[in-house]
């Protein structure tokens, strides 16, 4: 019981990380139609350059803010600079050229901080929580990781739903010409969409990170994990991204804790398949038949 | 008027040269040979090392380039495919003492590399761009995780060792023939990989010129137009998945005879976006532009460290610095030209000989107006009007 118990925590933690990074990308795909590959990349960039400030010695929450800050100014940059030439053109350019970014961010960040396993100091404690006598399996980090994409789902909600800015997001996400019209700028606007998208990124890349190793390819799974969980979701709802991972999460947790840590991968390639051909749309599709 | 091509090529060999693309493999196919022999005299055996690599590399790629080149599917899985490949063979060459046919070995792993590709390409098949890069690339991700999932059999971290053969009497005897003196081991398997390189391109570059390949770039135009032609566009999809899978499986092969382990950290992640890159960088569809590429992403590294040797660059560094270049590179030409470094220098060529020229072969070519874009080292296969437009287009209906 204790060890079932202990497997659906961490897959709840899990399954959090999943919705953030899923959140990402689906923040992306609403706004660009474009599948951004180098998420994970970015989120290593910025969580080495928060690594090495705590190294430095300055303070850890300090760290953190910086790094999310860099990732919005790269999200940013990101898109005004390499990704707005390809906006509008076939899908599979924008996909070569995600994963070439993939590319140069990974080796970049191996190159600049090498391939050593670096350890990325938790967040608050790691022991284990009490709760009547048995210590469980969640720790106060991961309170805090659950507490931070709650709270992150929550704002972007309310930006979207309750703010100028995010219906004017809104609109330029679901139609550019029409946005345009009426005068919002939508490139600002998609600008805006990455920016943000990396900063929800980047804090998926520290969540991953705190307490544990850190080396340039440590979220290459997220990556694919991520992805399924939007896919999932059907790439369109941030709700659909949060279920997503947590479904994943919850899943794969079992599947490592019961059957076999190697073949999480392999397990969410057949989750992934088994939704493509079920329910294209995922699980939470507004339209129908929509080809992937 | 008449371009000066023209007066260096009678035309009846221009006929026979452009109108039969056997005989044009063929032939190239046997320079090619005839070079591969005088290059691996020349070179000493850490050269030979480093061809192999490229030529296994370069395998792999030329799968892929007609994957998504030709048919338009982009796959970044073929990294975990060439695994499937190369499994097979350390699996068959566990033991010294018992090697069965090299012939044997390979085709075996192809075979099961083709099963795979079976059942990844009926997947594959329905799956659209993003969707589909995000499939092949779990399975980038999940394959190298059986290694050690499976320890027993597969070796776990530490992967397999490869007992590779003995070279056989009549290659050294034939190698002692041709050049004076004992071929060395990594010589000898050098030579087998870029004769499998040759075989390889020969068939696919065949494939690419016939029904089979027009059919595949047919599906990538244009789907609705395709089917109404009366293409099975199911089948189309995934036979060039299955080619291409071959094509991988042949290349994993060769690895695991030239690397002597295979491990789940030869099939990284990397090594899967690295030979998108170099079917993207190559000009996507051009079989030359994979070849050429590989060697640069396998001969770059090297280069690499050479010019860095003051700045203290060790290996490690130096390959992860050609990759950042190799990244860069690909991002820049995404961007600035959509047709790859081999279609870039293609369109200069094609703008040396003046557009007459180019008008009048096209209406002198035997079979037509119809040629579809159809062999792989045409300039037709992804050529376009301008810089601007995308990597893959659409054709005309001219």
């Amino acid at each position: 019981m204790l060890q079932f118990t202990n497997t659906a925590l961490a897959g709840l933690v899990l399954g959090m990380i999943f919705a953030a990074f899923a959140l990402a990308l689906v923040l992306i795909w609403r706004s660009t139609r474009i599948l951004n590959f180098a998420q994970a990349p970015m989120a290593v960039l910025t969580t080495y350059i928060a690594l090495v400030m705590i190294e430095d010695g300055r303070s850890y929450w300090l760290a953190f803010v910086v790094a999310l800050l860099c990732g919005l100014v790269l999200g940013a940059v990101v898109e005004r600079v390499i990704i707005r030439p390809v906006e509008g053109k076939p899908d599979i350019n924008a996909v070569i050229l995600t994963l070439g970014l993939f590319i140069v961010f990974k080796s970049g960040a191996e190159v600049i901080f090498g391939t050593k396993l670096r350890t990325y100091p938790p967040s608050f404690g790691i022991r284990g929580v009490e709760i009547g006598g048995t210590t469980v399996g969640i720790t106060t980090s991961d309170f805090f990781t659950i507490g931070a994409v709650l709270a992150t789902m929550a704002v972007l909600v309310a930006l979207f739903r309750f703010t100028d800015l995010g219906l004017k997001m809104r609109a330029a996400a679901n139609n550019q010409e029409v946005a345009r019209l009426l005068g919002v700028k939508v490139g600002a606007m998609l600008t805006l969409g990455w920016a943000l998208a990396a900063v929800v990124g980047s804090l998926s890349g520290l969540l991953i990170a705190s307490g544990g190793l850190v080396q340039p390819s440590y979220m290459d799974s997220i990556v694919v994990f991520g992805f399924i969980a939007a896919v999932i979701g059907g790439l369109e709802s941030p709700v659909g991204a949060v279920v997503g991972g947590l479904l994943l999460g919850f899943s794969l947790s079992f599947v490592s804790g019961y059957i076999g840590a190697q073949l999480v991968a392999l397990v969410a390639l057949g989750i992934l398949m088994v939704v493509l051909m079920l329910r294209p749309g995922g699980l939470f599709a507004a339209t129908q038949g929509r080809r992937v | 008027m008449t371009a000066v091509t023209d007066k260096l090529n009678p035309a009846g060999a221009r006929e026979v040269w452009r109108g039969y693309p056997l005989v044009r493999h063929l032939l190239t196919a046997a320079l090619a040979l005839v070079a591969v022999i005088v290059v691996l005299t020349a070179v000493d055996d850490f050269q030979a090392t480093k061809l192999t690599e490229m030529a296994y590399i370069a395998i792999a790629a030329g799968g892929l380039t007609l994957l998504t080149g030709l048919n338009g599917q982009i796959s970044l899985g073929h990294g975990a495919l060439m695994a499937f490949g190369a499994y097979t063979t350390a699996l068959m060459y566990d033991e010294p003492d018992s090697s069965p046919p090299l012939v044997l070995v390979v085709l075996t792993a192809v075979l099961v590399t083709v099963i795979v590709g079976i059942l990844i390409g009926i997947a594959a098949a329905r799956l659209h761009g993003p969707y589909l890069a995000g499939a092949t690339l779990t399975l980038a991700v999940a394959v190298p995780g059986l290694g050690n999932q499976f320890k027993e059999t597969l070796g776990g971290d530490q992967g397999l060792r490869v007992s590779r053969p003995e070279i056989p009497q009549w290659a050294a005897d034939a190698a002692y023939y041709l050049t004076g003196s004992d071929p060395s081991t990594s010589k000898y398997f050098a030579f087998l990989a870029w004769c499998t390189l040759i075989i390889t391109f020969l068939l696919l570059a065949n494939l690419a010129s016939s029904r089979v390949g027009r059919r595949w770039a047919a599906v990538r135009d244009d789907e609705v137009a395709a089917e109404i032609a009366g293409i099975d566009l199911t089948r189309a999809r995934v036979s060039a998945f299955v080619v291409s899978a071959a094509a991988a499986g042949a290349a994993g092969a060769m690895f695991a005879l030239a690397q002597r382990t295979v491990s789940p950290l030869g099939f990284s992640l990397n090594l899967s976006l690295t030979l998108l890159a170099i079917v993207v960088l190559g000009g996507l569809g051009s079989l030359t532009g994979a070849i050429l590429l590989s060697g640069v992403l396998v001969f770059l590294p090297q280069f690499v460290q050479d010019l860095g040797a003051g700045a203290d660059i060790d290996a490690t560094r130096a390959s992860q610095m050609a990759t950042l270049v190799f990244g860069l590179t690909m991002v820049l030409v995404i961007l600035l030209a959509p047709r790859g470094l081999a279609g870039g220098f293609r369109s200069l060529k094609a703008r040396l000989t003046s557009s007459v020229a180019a008008r009048r072969s096209s209406s002198d070519s035997p079979t037509g107006g119809s040629a579809a874009p159809t062999d792989s080292d045409s300039s037709s296969l992804t050529e376009t009007e301008d810089s601007t437009t995308p990597i893959i287009t659409k054709k005309g209906t001219s």
